[in-house]
């Protein structure tokens, strides 16, 4: 019973906490919204760039996959976001916080979101979108008629793994500055070795990962008429 | 009316020139259902993607009524491609989409106003028999009610042309007659013309007005089903009407003759004919005999006698309207 008595009492919980939460749930939201809006169009760029897509453009279809997706895939996320300061500082106007974080954080998950939908959108059978193509359809109407609802339920998935890779990048992030429970992990727990606050932040990761996979996982099921 | 003038489709792999299509002529009046069949890799597939434009066809028209689907722009060939129905082999619905919103799919695309969708929907649910699923998801249907649910969508744009690629390949055979029976009946209430892309003889037969036999990228025999069963030098004839496996052949104890013929042209009894008329004996050694559309064909191997006239036999079979292969020793 100390043990939680003892945790209560802590003001590394009590006070930093709560706060701390809310600054990775503000990370972790803001750099999915933008995630979404811009790994999206350019999951589907690559995916209809390429051989037997809807718009074949060799030169660009390297650039995009190879150049941009590959080489921002290869750094590790705990360098490309150090480099990445003077662009969050050039986009936010800080270097440090939430919100700064979040531009590393979007730029590093892009590129990861952007191959799921990829392969997501490859799933859907070429068969449906030539019986889309037949009946009349502009690209455009294929793709947000056809492709991106068949291919739904995969983008489903994608998107839970994405978030999941982005609670443990905002704790990264947390380590240069993003804040967050990253942050209060490393202050109280490896610099105070304060082995109460080092639990409870990981139950409370723990918990948010498992809410995102649930509900992900619910959602793809529901969404899933194959 | 579906007019396919010297299509040819080339194309260019590794360092060799494939030549896929070889100048295919066609034409399918309306209201005609006209079958092509070949092998696999006769062409089958070029040559429907040629014909919807999914590929580019290296030289050659397409036209539906006279009006033409290649050498138009991008926003033309949209519009032509609502003129051709299409229906696929694996019917390739969407699966997020219910029936009825599979069926709507065309209706959306150049935004047709929600009531009229609902009532045309309505109407082909009810053309193919599939009201009560209109609710429900395709990968709820069965094989044979995908396929009526990918025909009600291809004609959603009351197309001039339905265009069949292997429709019933993958169904099982009570499915397939259902089915053939389905676009036989829409021929007649539509008066649309049909093409069926297909391997399977039996649809040819069941089915079809007209064939065109594709090898090599060529159509290499063609004509009405009636005209192409009755050739005994063309290939069809063998293939649609094709004489057991295990018939016999020729033996030394007596002539032996292939006979092809329809209800038509026997209106007197052929066999017991030849036996009175030249007073010799006939045996058949095989046959097979079908109704095809409301026509008799029949397509026997028969044997005679050793000393009957044979010269004399084949002349009246022949005078008779009968066509007639004398089997040569092998």
């Amino acid at each position: 019973m100390d043990f939680f008595t003892e945790l209560l009492n802590n003001p590394g919980i009590t006070r930093a906490m709560w706060p701390a939460t809310v600054e990775t749930l503000q990370m972790v939201l803001i750099a999915t919204a933008f995630t979404i809006v811009i790994g999206l169009p350019l999951g589907i760029l690559l995916h209809n760039t390429g051989k037997g897509g809807l718009l074949p453009i060799r030169w660009l279809n390297v650039v995009l996959s190879g150049i941009i997706v590959n080489i921002t895939r290869s750094i590790p996320f705990a360098i490309l976001m150090v480099a990445l300061i003077p662009v969050a500082k050039a986009i936010t106007g800080e270097s440090l916080g939430p919100v700064a974080a979040s531009v590393s954080l979007t730029i590093g998950t892009v590129p990861f979101f952007a191959r799921l939908v990829e392969t997501a959108l490859r799933d859907v059978s070429s068969g449906k979108v030539d019986a889309a193509l037949v009946m009349g359809s502009t690209k455009m109407q294929v793709i947000r008629k056809v492709l991106v609802p068949e291919a739904m339920p995969g983008l489903i998935a994608a998107l839970t793994t994405t978030v999941v890779t982005l609670i443990g990048y905002s704790a990264m992030a947390g380590l240069v500055g993003g804040g967050g429970l990253g942050r209060l992990a490393y202050n109280y727990g490896f610099q105070r070795y304060d082995m109460g606050i080092m639990l409870v932040t990981m139950v409370i990761i723990l918990i948010m990962v498992q809410i995102v996979q649930i509900v992900g996982d619910i959602v793809a099921r529901k969404i899933d008429h194959r | 009316m579906i007019t396919i003038s010297d299509l040819r489709k080339v194309y260019r792999q590794g360092n060799n020139d494939v030549v896929a299509l070889d100048g295919v002529s066609l034409e399918v009046p309306t209201g005609k259902i006209h079958g092509i069949v070949g092998h696999s890799g006769a062409g089958k597939s070029t040559l429907v993607r040629c014909l919807t434009l999914l590929d580019q066809p290296t030289s050659g028209t397409v036209a539906v009524n006279g009006k033409e689907l290649t050498n138009v722009s991008d926003d033309e060939l949209r519009n032509a491609r609502r003129r051709i129905g299409m229906v696929f082999q694996h019917a390739n619905l969407f699966d997020s989409r219910t029936t009825e919103q599979n069926i709507a799919y065309p209706l959306e695309l150049v935004g047709t106003p929600k009531k009229d969708v609902a009532k045309k929907v309505s109407e082909l649910l009810e053309l193919v028999g599939l009201t009560q699923f209109a609710k429900g998801y395709p990968s709820q249907l069965s094989g044979g009610q995908r396929q009526r649910v990918g025909i009600a969508r291809a004609l959603a744009t009351d197309p001039d042309v339905l265009l069949c690629d292997e429709p019933t390949s993958a169904l099982d055979p009570q499915t397939t007659n259902e089915i053939l029976e389905l676009v036989k009946e829409l021929r007649n209430r539509l008066n649309i013309t049909v093409l069926i892309i297909t391997h399977e003889m039996h649809v040819v037969k069941q089915a079809c007005d007209s064939v065109s036999l594709l090898e090599a990228g060529k159509i290499v025999e063609h004509g009405d089903i009636e005209a192409v069963i009755t050739n005994p030098s063309g290939r069809l004839a063998s293939t649609l009407l094709p004489l057991p496996g295990d018939a016999p052949q020729v033996d030394g104890a007596g002539p032996v003759v292939d006979l092809l013929y329809t209800g038509d042209q026997a209106t007197e009894p052929v066999i017991s004919g030849i036996a009175r008329k030249f007073n010799t004996d006939v045996n058949v050694l095989a046959g097979s005999v079908e109704h095809l559309g409301d026509q008799q064909f029949a397509h026997l191997r028969v044997q005679f006698a050793p000393d009957a006239d044979l010269g004399a036999i084949v002349e009246y079979l022949k005078s008779a309207g009968i066509a007639v292969t004398v089997k040569e020793a092998k």
